[in-house]
């Protein structure tokens, strides 16, 4: 086993939020308690509607905001409280590459530019030599050479996407953070990128964090999965064994919802309700207000993240589901 | 006699570099109570198509068709008023962003009663009554209270009901629902999807499903129309289209999903939708097509019957003869590859 790029132990966000000049400010924890690590060549898919804490998870794995708890490394160097001189090496190692391709790019920059631009800050690279790297990039995702000089705005969605990546690549970055890469595509596009990611993963040993909603492209991408629901990981493991038996009633609502085309049409699990407010979560487990098991356990008792069949699972229930599957 | 009846539509929009031509030659036939999945790359003219039916096209885009008529009909001649007792009341149409297209400057309530207002001819407590009634038939929990909240005070979800209730609200013999559920999560998509095919069993809707999920057309639509660039390629019943596309298209389509894939590489499309400039003479679809050959290069294909369906190639997937006709033609290699 290789050693991971990332390591991340409990990590947990809270928020304060101002209710008025007299009130004490109230706790909104937007992520409590999230654990994982990736090694390189892997991808880590987060799943979870809208509202779980992806996107704040994101913002701590790229070194954007400080996790309020819980420990976070880059390459075993401790990237919470990093030692003197390393902060910007740190900041290298990780890369974001974002949903919407037509907003992330400066309109008013070519591409080169937009490429060489991390090369000018963080290096010490001369012009020509920066040029040079700039425009083997852009070979190496699929962009002909003579894209160099023209503006985002002259190219399709698929081919922006193309040059977020190379310019998330410029840095030789050891993680990249996607935030939902491919949602915003065709679907023919979406195929392109996705293979790209692939094709570079194995080319540079490059290590995902992918956040995804589309359970379809996590099923094509991810080695593991990771499962959110207010903040909390209810289930977390290889996608094989996620895939196969879900044994979180969410993860087996979520997979049953993804609107299949294989020709079955299988019975869909129908949540009721949506999200609970994270200033409110429920007492017990957070999934209880919509779960179709919920029991007055559940309503009281927050089940600990632990190990079963091969993943982890956070449900007082799911040796039944597991017995139930065999 | 069929709830609408669409023959050679064209919509056509002048352009400094000279006219685009949006939907081209579309025609289309929907029963009462039939669900039409509309399914293509964004560019593909789906939903200008439904625009163009709404009579929403604005100036200076031109609707020319052979027939346009709803539930008998002719809505190339109605006249603007007739149009607008029209609309909203026997065809409704459900947004793609509930966000944008629910006014943030009103209630939900006002937003929801002045339809029944309008085309009902309510007055304000029966109107009320029946917003309430509405509500809860969308699955919104105290409707009531819910009346006077502003549209910003909701979720994306439950803006999505919203716009579904307002639509449903007069009964409608036709619902066009254009990306319902793009802008939602998947377990919100589910609850959305499931509410709109029990309305449309419950009332016998004509309902039209433009989307480019194919997972929410395979779910919902019983005969689905495949659009690549302003013309319809493949129209046949879902089950058959899924198991056994026809047309190129439609298989690179389906293959590029990851749904479908075993691992390993997806299979992509080379090349992106032609655009204003870069139309090609013959097949639309010919410069990115595996199998183009010579012939269809220069030879626009018709749409022609075919396998319970229509479809516009020359070299339908299904035929026996296909090999023999593609090596005739002398096929050409896909330069738009690389």
């Amino acid at each position: 086993m290789k050693a991971p790029v990332v390591e991340a132990k409990g990590l947990k966000q809270v928020y304060k939020i101002k209710r008025g000049l007299f009130k004490e400010p109230a706790q909104l924890q937007a992520v409590g308690g999230i654990s994982f690590a990736i090694e390189p060549g892997k991808t880590l898919a987060v799943v979870g509607e809208s509202g779980c804490g992806k996107s704040t998870l994101a913002r701590m794995v790229t070194l954007i905001e400080k996790p309020t708890e819980g420990q976070l490394s880059l390459d075993g160097i401790d990237a919470v409280n990093p030692p003197a001189n390393y902060a910007k090496d740190l900041r290298r190692m990780v890369q974001l590459v974002f949903q919407n391709p037509y907003g992330s790019l400066n309109p008013r920059k070519k591409v080169g530019t937009i490429l060489e631009e991390p090369l000018a800050i963080n290096t010490k690279l001369s012009g020509p030599e920066r040029t040079e790297r700039a425009r083997a990039m852009m070979a190496k995702v699929g962009l002909r050479p003579e894209h160099y000089g023209r503006y985002p705005h002259m190219f399709s969605g698929g081919q922006r996407q193309r040059i977020a990546i190379a310019r998330a690549l410029m840095l030789s970055p050891k993680l990249v953070v996607a935030d939902e890469p491919v949602s915003a595509l065709d679907v023919s596009i979406q195929a392109q990128v996705l293979n790209l990611l692939a094709d570079l993963q194995e080319e540079m040993g490059l290590a995902y964090l992918f956040i995804s909603h589309d359970l379809g492209v996590v099923r094509h991408i991810a080695h593991d999965v990771l499962v959110m629901y207010l903040g909390h990981a209810v289930e977390q493991g290889p996608k094989e064994k996620i895939y196969a038996r879900p044994l979180h009633p969410y993860t087996q609502a979520l997979l049953s919802s993804t609107p299949g085309i294989t020709g079955v049409k299988r019975k869909r699990i129908v949540l009721k309700g949506e999200l609970p407010s994270p200033l409110n979560p429920p007492k017990g487990c957070v999934f209880s207000t919509r779960c179709p098991y919920v029991t007055e356990r559940c309503k009281i008792e927050r089940p600990a993240l632990r190990e079963l069949d091969g993943r982890k699972v956070a449900c007082h229930y799911a040796e039944n589901f597991l017995k139930e599957a065999a | 006699m069929a709830l609408v009846e669409i023959e050679n539509l064209s919509v056509e929009f002048p352009t400094q570099g000279g006219i685009m031509r949006a939907v081209d030659g579309v025609s289309l036939k929907l029963e009462e109570g039939e669900v039409l999945g509309v399914v293509g790359e964004s560019g593909s003219g789906k939903s200008v198509t439904m625009l163009a039916l709404m009579g929403l096209i604005p100036f200076p885009g031109r609707v020319k068709a052979d027939k346009l008529t709803f539930n008998g009909r002719d809505l190339l001649t109605i006249s603007d008023k007739e149009r607008r007792q029209l609309t909203g009341k026997d065809v409704a149409m459900i947004f793609q962003e509930p966000m944008t297209s629910l006014n943030p400057s009103f209630t939900i309530g006002f937003q929801l009663t002045e339809t029944l207002r309008l085309h009902e001819g309510m007055d304000r407590k029966a109107a009320r009554r029946r917003a309430i009634e509405l509500l809860e038939q969308v699955g919104i929990p105290s409707p009531e209270s819910r009346l006077s909240a502003f549209p910003h005070q909701l979720s994306g979800g439950m803006n999505q009901r919203v716009m579904i209730a307002m639509a449903i609200a007069c009964n409608p013999k036709l619902l066009i629902a254009d990306e319902p559920t793009t802008a939602l999560d998947v377990t919100i998509q589910a609850q959305i999807l499931d509410l709109l095919m029990t309305l449309q069993k419950e009332r016998n809707m004509g309902l039209v499903m433009i989307t480019h999920n194919m997972g929410v057309v395979a779910d919902t639509a019983q005969r689905v129309m495949v659009m690549y660039a302003g013309q319809i390629m493949e129209e046949r019943a879902a089950t058959d289209l899924f198991a056994s596309p026809q047309h190129p298209y439609t298989a690179a389509l389906l293959a590029a999903l990851p749904e479908r894939s075993e691992g390993g590489r997806l299979a992509t499309i080379p090349g992106v939708v032609p655009g204003l400039y870069d139309r090609p003479k013959g097949c639309l679809f010919s410069p990115r097509c595996a199998y183009a050959t010579e012939h269809s290069r220069n030879v626009r294909p018709d749409l022609r019957p075919w396998a319970g369906g229509h479809i516009r190639c020359h070299y339908p997937l299904g035929d026996p003869n296909r090999n023999a006709e593609i090596q005739h033609d002398h096929p050409v290699g896909t330069e738009a590859a690389s």
